[in-house]
């Protein structure tokens, strides 16, 4: 192939995205050569992990399952419906997606203080608890779902929903009946989407449900206690067992067809 | 019988239909012309509900159905498209209407079976609409329409994705079901020669307003 200056170009752009997986490749190689295999499966047995791992995984379910109930009507609204201030509802759906996380957790604790929060909290105790865990996952992972589900609407055609109209459906019915069904890939994608969120929430989680062992500590808030107390090769574990939980969601979203 | 009395629709400061009044009696087969965007969506979108006029009133065999939600209407509305419910196979897609009436098991699938008999789609009843043809989607789209039983069908274009050897085939067929089915028709096309064999009534859309050519 001759190396024409359309080749060139094609050639530059190659290497600096072969450079940036190649550095991510080595961030990886060196976490997961930093230990032997043996000390991570050692590490994983422990009881504070085993834990720690069964926290994370239905907390995550948990507010994955929440973040879908609520990304469906708000995504199906937000893209069938046209009203005065649609651009800045959709703006403001985005806001937990660019706060700092620690801030999501801060205003949780604020919020849960005030006379509000309290008549919330006498019915269902959340700060400090597992069930805080799930809200503060859930707060942040359902704008990523309700984004996905936006996209996932906004791609399929309303017009088999207005057919659906005339032929006796009510809104609801056409959302139930059509939609639905259509937008299933879509769903498990969200659904996906905020679970891989949910796993990697730390910020929050730390400052509004704590990191009590046996109690509200997940595996990001593993890997900080461990870090803490200087015990590298525990977290390195519990990294790596992380980084596969989320390449396993990363196959998922791609087998549903839906881009991340 | 459809009565259109002043019809207007503004969308943005732009008049895309000024004032349309028409009359198209019971039983008739009308066709309705016009150059691209001239608004004739939009017209059959307002009659089947799915759009509110900016002002004037739709009639209905004389019940003004203006303020009535689209499956108050009994219209049945068959979009350019065709718009087949992704994932339900033909059997559900006809079926669709009558089910959601509450109709029983066993009488809903005999109304399934005889449209599908009178559309030569039995041997299609349990495919889902990916693994049909032009052809085959238009014949269950009219089938479901047809299901729910309307006094009124709306067709956008429904021929606009068949070649010239099936379109004098499906417009036998469609001549066949305004018969058979005792409807009133609105036909939109762009094709003089589908106009001329289907139409008893043409009608023109020029400029935002109907003409009775």
């Amino acid at each position: 192939m001759r190396l024409n200056r359309s080749n060139l170009c094609w050639l530059v752009l190659a290497l600096i995205t072969a450079g940036y997986l190649l550095f991510w490749a080595l961030l990886l190689g060196a976490t997961a050569t930093y230990s032997t295999p043996d000390s991570w499966l050692q590490v994983l047995r422990s009881p504070e992990i085993r834990h720690a791992t069964f926290l994370s995984l239905v907390t995550c379910s948990l507010a994955a399952s929440f973040a879908l109930l609520l990304a469906v009507p708000v995504g199906y609204l937000m893209t069938r419906l046209e009203f005065r201030g649609k651009s800045w509802l959709d703006a403001a759906l985005d806001i937990p997606i660019i706060l700092p996380p620690l801030v999501v957790g801060l205003c949780l604790l604020i919020f849960f203080q005030t006379k509000i929060g309290k008549v919330i909290e006498m019915a269902i105790p959340l700060t400090y608890q597992v069930s805080g865990v799930v809200l503060a996952q859930f707060v942040v992972a359902a704008a990523f779902a309700i984004r996905t589900m936006r996209g996932t609407f906004q791609h399929l055609s309303a017009r088999p929903e207005d057919v659906a109209l005339t032929l006796g459906c009510t809104r609801f019915q056409a959302l139930w009946h059509v939609a639905l069904p259509a937008a299933r890939r879509g769903m498990v994608a969200a659904f996906c989407i905020a679970w891989a969120r949910s796993l990697g929430e730390f910020g929050p989680i730390l400052v509004f449900a704590g990191a009590t062992r046996m109690k509200t500590e997940v595996l990001p808030t593993t890997v900080w206690l461990e870090l803490s107390v200087g015990n590298l090769e525990a977290a390195v574990a519990v990294s790596l067992f992380m980084v596969l939980l989320a390449v396993l969601v990363l196959v998922a979203v791609r087998a549903t067809g839906e881009k991340v | 019988m459809i009565q259109l009395e002043q019809l207007t629709w503004k969308v943005s400061g732009r008049t895309i239909l000024e004032g349309v009044t028409v009359a198209i009696p019971a039983n008739t087969y009308a066709v309705l012309m016009g150059s691209t965007g001239c608004g004739k969506t939009t017209l059959l979108e307002i009659l089947c509900g799915l759009r509110q006029p900016t002002s004037g009133r739709v009639l209905l065999d004389g019940v003004d159905v203006t303020d009535l939600e689209p499956r108050e209407r009994g219209i049945g509305y068959v979009p350019q498209d065709l718009a087949l419910f992704p994932g339900l196979r033909v059997r559900e897609q006809i079926g669709f209407a009558p089910k959601l009436r509450g109709m029983a098991p066993e009488e809903l699938k005999q109304r399934v079976n005889r449209l599908a008999e009178q559309f030569g789609i039995t041997h299609l009843l349990d495919r889902l609409p990916d693994m049909l043809s032009g052809g085959e989607k238009q014949r269950v789209a009219l089938a479901r329409a047809l299901a729910a039983q309307p006094k009124l069908l709306l067709l956008d274009e429904p021929l606009s994705a068949l070649d010239e050897s099936m379109r004098s085939e499906a417009v036998a067929l469609l001549q066949r079901v305004q018969q058979e089915h005792s409807l009133t028709v609105l036909h939109v096309t762009h094709s003089s020669s589908e106009a001329a064999a289907l139409g008893t009534l043409h009608l023109r859309m020029v400029a935002g307003r109907l003409e009775v050519a």
